[in-house]
């Protein structure tokens, strides 16, 4: 019914700008498989204007994701640090580069990125939009160090890749302007929605008693508080995606937000990570301190260091933290744990 | 209902774009903050130097408030203003008659409006409150640091939501701590600017003198605190410049 009125609307709208007619090839429109709860709960993905789904541009984009003539040497891709079946991480504390160059930050898994509604990405946000984004690990020296001018003449010397560019972009000239739109509109299809937990929300499951009253310390101001940052059943993305000190240290190696912005009230203050697939994506934080969940839940029960910046809503920090009983601490894991969604990490159309 | 509202705004679409406009003005609310007479803006984050009617020193680091039933607009509800972030600080209205106002909007959501999970925007940008406390949305989050008695700087979560009781969490029992705000009579001209001001000093002063060390995180499923919230609020806005 809904859709009707949309449809119709839409109608009226396109006879008000009776369109010029466009002689470019026109590829097939991709349908974004948006899980119920996010559209009954949230606003609509980003999608931008300039870069419209296509089936033929995810099927580039998906091919590029995977293929290492990306990188300078042709070994890694971007799958060697996103790998699909860990949902798109690499299970390291920090991931190396083609020349055997350790990064200083832990790869983040990538899914739900086009309900990034602020679009800025990587840890400390200094990635606005994810056609920018893939622009870095290209020519970054410890990570694919290619690049640019070579990649492009590179695909347009490969008779399969002139085709695939032609059919999505209607273009025989392949740069990294083409290139990067294809895999943002691959990565715009990786969705993550379809947990235990997600289930239970669309009420065709029931919780543990463990993972139920884990979920209300999650939820209780006073125990876990995580709600705040970390999402809830009104928020099926579980993150708030802005920056936050959620206090790991009293002194700050890796500045994070502070770095981008310059403004010292920034740092220390980094992205909070959205806690669906836990199960796969050890280890946790920004430079993967922590090899367990056991860990991540005793740092915010009694871990927490003071500094200048930590957020308000880090309690009884001269203590630690809120210090939940272990009984607490096994419930919230059990609840953590039912926000990891198998069905991602083995969907076929993500695996290479 | 769903249907009815894309209907109706099916028909505004048609309206607006072929209906001759006779009475059309337009006004852009601000919404501006202050510490008692000090304007605030951005700069002014981060730092202890604002001291409560109580006399602890605070930092603003994070302030988010909801209104609702701004008797400018029918059109849409709500509204939610992001000091910090900047957004939501003007709200844009047109389509109204030159003509007298009498200017009211509700702080948060009265219980009627206050419907679990059913704003998508505000959904998306986490403002609701637990299911265990009743469920709904945030009236406000005003989140800072407060030098305590010991001298350290400690956080704070002002947290404005329906008062709840959860003495029995099996039988929570509700008062609605949303209340309107009446700023008087205003002469609307067009593209008049409609200033309404938040005195955050008020929230910890009037007609309740608001003690940090003792309330300062965990107010949400505070009864009593959210009360008082609610008493000391009302003072908290006022009409700013109209011009
Ligand atoms: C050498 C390992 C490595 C390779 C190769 C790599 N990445 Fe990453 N990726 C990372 C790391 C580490 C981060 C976090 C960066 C930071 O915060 O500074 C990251 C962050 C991201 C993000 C941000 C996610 C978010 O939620 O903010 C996206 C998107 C991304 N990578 C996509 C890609 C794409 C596309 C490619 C291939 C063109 C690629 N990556 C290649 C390691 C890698
Ligand atoms: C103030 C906002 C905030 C609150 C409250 C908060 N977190 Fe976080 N969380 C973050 C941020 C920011 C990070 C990333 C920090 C970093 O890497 O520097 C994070 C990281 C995590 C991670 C690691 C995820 C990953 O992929 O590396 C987990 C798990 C987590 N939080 C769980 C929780 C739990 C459980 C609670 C409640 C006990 C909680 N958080 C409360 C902001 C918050």
């Amino acid at each position: 019914m809904v859709q009707k009125y949309v449809f119709l609307s839409c109608f009226f709208l396109l006879m008000h700008c009776t369109s010029k007619e466009d002689e470019r090839y026109a590829p097939t429109p991709y349908r974004l498989k948006i899980p119920t709860l996010f559209s009954d709960k949230l606003i609509p993905p980003i999608i931008p204007a300039d870069n419209p789904l296509t089936i033929e541009g995810v099927a580039l984009g998906k091919k590029l994701f995977f293929d290492p003539i990306l990188s300078g040497d042709e070994t890694q891709s971007c799958a060697s640090c996103h790998n699909p079946q860990k949902s798109f991480t690499d299970q390291q504390p920090f991931s190396t580069g083609i020349e055997g160059n350790l990064g200083s930050r832990n790869a983040m898994p990538l899914f739900n990125l086009a309900w990034n509604f602020d679009e800025r990405f990587a840890w400390d946000g200094k990635e606005f939009g994810l056609e920018r984004q893939a622009l870095e690990p290209v020519s970054n020296p410890i990570e694919l160090h290619s690049n640019w001018q070579n990649i492009g003449e590179k695909l347009e010397n490969n008779a399969i890749y002139k085709d695939l560019f032609l059919n999505a972009f209607g273009s025989s000239k392949i740069d990294s302007t083409l290139i990067t739109k294809a895999i943002a509109q691959f990565e715009r299809t990786l969705i993550s929605g379809n947990a235990k937990f997600d289930k239970y929300v669309r009420g065709e499951t029931t919780l543990t008693i463990e993972e139920q009253n884990g979920f209300d310390v999650f939820m209780d101001e006073s125990k876990g508080d995580c709600f705040h940052c970390h999402g809830s059943n009104n928020n099926p993305l579980w993150t708030d995606n802005k920056f936050h000190n959620n206090g790991l240290d009293t002194h700050f190696s890796d500045l994070g937000l502070g770095a981008v912005t310059g403004d010292p009230n920034d740092n220390g203050k980094f992205k909070t990570p959205s806690i669906r697939n836990l199960n796969f994506t050890a280890p946790y934080m920004h430079d993967g301190r922590f090899a367990t969940l056991e860990e991540v839940i005793n740092h915010y029960s009694e871990g927490l260091k003071k500094s200048l910046t930590i957020d308000p809503l880090m309690k009884q920090v001269n203590e630690g933290g809120v210090q939940l009983s272990p009984q607490e601490k096994t419930n919230l894991k059990a609840f953590l744990r039912s926000l990891s969604d198998s069905e991602f990490v083995q969907n076929p159309d993500f695996k290479k | 209902m769903k249907n009815n509202i894309a209907f109706l705004c099916f028909l505004m679409l048609l309206f607006s774009s072929c209906s001759p406009k006779e009475e059309d003005i337009s006004v852009v609310v601000n919404f501006t903050h202050h510490w008692n007479g000090k304007v605030l803006s951005n700069q002014d984050l981060n730092q202890l130097k604002f001291t409560t009617e109580n006399g602890e020193n605070i930092s603003v680091e994070k302030l988010r408030y909801l209104i609702s039933d701004l008797s400018l607009t029918d059109f849409k509800n709500y509204h939610l203003i992001n000091f910090h972030e900047n957004t939501g600080t003007s709200l844009s209205i047109s389509g109204l008659a030159e003509n007298r106002y009498h200017l009211t909007f509700r702080f948060g959501f009265s219980d009627q409006d206050n419907t679990d999970g059913i704003y998508k925007d505000l959904n998306s940008v986490s403002f609701g409150v637990p299911t265990m406390l009743g469920g709904g949305y945030h009236y406000m989050q005003f989140d800072g640091k407060y030098r305590n008695d010991n001298n350290d700087a400690l956080g704070f979560n002002y947290h404005a939501i329906r008062a709840v009781d959860n003495t029995d969490p099996d039988n929570l029992k509700f008062e609605d701590t949303s209340f309107e705000v009446d700023l008087g009579s205003v002469l609307i001209t067009n593209n008049a600017k409609i200033e309404i001001k938040m005195n955050l000093a008020e929230w910890f002063k009037n007609p309740n003198t608001w003690n940090l060390n003792e309330l300062n995180t965990v107010l949400m499923p505070n009864f009593q605190a959210q009360k008082i919230m609610r008493d000391n609020g009302k003072t908290v806005f006022s009409l700013g410049i109209v011009n």
